[in-house]
């Protein structure tokens, strides 16, 4: 039984390390666009984005997904996503990267603003480039300051996957839970915690040590 | 011929005109102390000649060459602003210094990045960057800090802070170097080592603007003393005039607070 527990549940986990990758490689370039629009000095495209930026972060991440997941069946008529697991998986992944890319925008725009506007003009005097500037001196700072951050929200995110089982994604605890309804036992459920408990540790340890080798200097 | 000559020099805010037409002529090799009540223009005017604010009018000359006028578009571009930059070095209130580095880094990083622009880099690149790295080792010890090589700006004192910029701002010899308030950051404990390197530049005929509030230093180490108030140079003169005799009676007033 433990053995077969354990395939079925390691082949979910397998779904929510796949979620957990692409959301994270999606997000993070989607989010330093939508940060550089906010902050642009174009007012109509900086308007929108903060507005939907409002949205996405003052909404549930479960109601964006079954929005996105049966709003377009429900509301327009036609499934873009496709039936089956192969369609929940992309619904999925869309309504994730939307999400994240947001929270991850409004922390690379905190991380941006916080550095004093001293810096540029340091390296102007110096006859730096805007691009100089840029690459030598603000983005080593706005990623020291952008870490502890982004820890938090990759660390929220392993357990945000979860909330994917409300559209029957066959992530970790869809495949826990699968168990109380064909066998009639529960810890199987109770068992998807180590895997989210292992899976963060080990994320807590590289990101405390990404941290660390930053920690030469204070910005 | 003058190094620098500055020709009715303005700059608006919006409504705000902040100077009204600044003009002063600089020798090789002077000093000259720009004083005044905050408010006054003096930072706005470092700001103006270093292009940190683009002047609303007026013109500015480096060695008799016209770099920079007001009504001339083709002395505005960035490539141009960028260029003109390289005559003139900064040294800030609040020092300024790139955090990530250390302090012999905080100063060979721009000669670096300037020496990769030059067609001759390409075939000789470490030579040219053992060259930055002597004189950026020259430069640092000048201002008393070998020893602080390779310590990051945060294990420096304000003092020492301050003293890296300086150097930072001398590695890429500059025609004139200015000062804003270079000491009104730090404890007043720690002012001395800065005014002491600033005299020394001084007394080797560095070419400089200072912009500061200790009267005292400015009377000992500038050649001559502009007087600033709303915008505009209300009093010029050597120091011995302006502080002991000064005639305009803004002047005297701001100096009156300076005493007892």
């Amino acid at each position: 039984m433990f053995a077969e527990v354990l395939a079925a549940l390691s082949k979910g986990f397998l779904v929510t390390l796949e979620l957990f990758g692409i959301t994270l490689v999606g997000a993070i370039p989607c989010g330093l666009l939508i940060c550089l629009g906010s902050m642009s000095k174009i007012k109509p495209l900086k308007a929108v984005l903060r507005f939907i930026i409002w949205v996405i972060r003052g909404t549930p991440l479960m109601l964006q997904l079954l929005i996105i997941y049966y709003g377009p069946g429900l509301i327009l008529g036609s499934n873009w996503w496709g039936s089956g697991e192969h369609g929940r998986f992309i619904a999925t992944i869309v309504a994730f990267i939307i999400n994240y890319a947001c929270y991850f925008s409004e922390i690379f725009r905190g991380g941006i603003q916080a550095i004093p506007v001293g810096q540029q003009e340091a390296g102007a005097v110096l006859g730096m480039t805007k691009s100089q500037i840029f690459f030598k001196i603000t983005l080593m700072q706005v990623i020291k300051r952008i870490v502890p951050p982004m820890s938090n929200e990759i660390i929220t995110l392993v357990k945000d996957t979860s909330l994917s089982r409300i559209i029957a994604l066959q992530e970790l605890i869809w495949a826990g839970q699968a168990f109380m309804k064909s066998a009639g036992i529960i810890w199987p459920l109770f068992f998807t915690g180590v895997y989210y408990l292992v899976f963060s540790g080990i994320l807590t340890v590289v990101l405390g040590k990404i941290e660390k080798k930053l920690d030469y200097f204070k910005v | 011929m003058a190094i620098l000559e500055v020709k009715n020099l303005q700059k608006k805010f919006g409504d705000l005109t902040v100077l009204k037409g600044v003009d002063f002529s600089l020798e090789k090799g002077q000093t000259l102390a720009v004083i005044g009540a905050s408010g006054g223009g003096k930072t706005t005017l470092l700001r103006c000649l270093n292009f940190l604010e683009i002047p609303t009018k007026g013109q500015i000359f480096v060695n008799g060459k016209l770099i920079f006028d007001a009504d001339d578009e083709r002395t505005l571009t960035e490539k141009e602003i960028r260029q003109n930059r390289l005559n003139f070095g900064l040294v800030f209130q609040n020092f300024n210094l790139f955090p990530q580095y250390t302090a012999f880094q905080n100063i060979a990083l721009a000669p670096k990045l300037l020496a990769k622009e030059k067609p001759e880099f390409a075939g000789k690149k470490k030579a040219i960057y053992d060259e930055i790295d002597k004189k950026s080792l020259e430069i640092l010890n000048r201002v008393g800090l070998s020893d602080k090589k390779d310590f990051y700006p945060h294990q420096l004192s304000g003092g020492q802070q301050q003293r890296v910029a300086i150097a930072r701002a001398l590695v890429l010899s500059p025609s004139v170097l200015f000062f804003d308030e270079p000491t009104s950051a730090l404890d007043p404990e720690l002012t001395g080592e800065v005014l002491k390197v600033i005299k020394q530049l001084a007394e080797e005929e560095m070419t400089m603007v200072i912009v500061t509030h200790e009267m005292q230093f400015a009377r000992e180490v500038a050649d001559h003393v502009l007087f600033m108030d709303e915008g505009i140079i209300a009093e010029k003169g050597s120091p011995e005039e302006i502080f002991t005799n000064p005639k305009n009676a803004r002047t005297k007033a701001f100096l009156g607070r300076y005493e007892s």
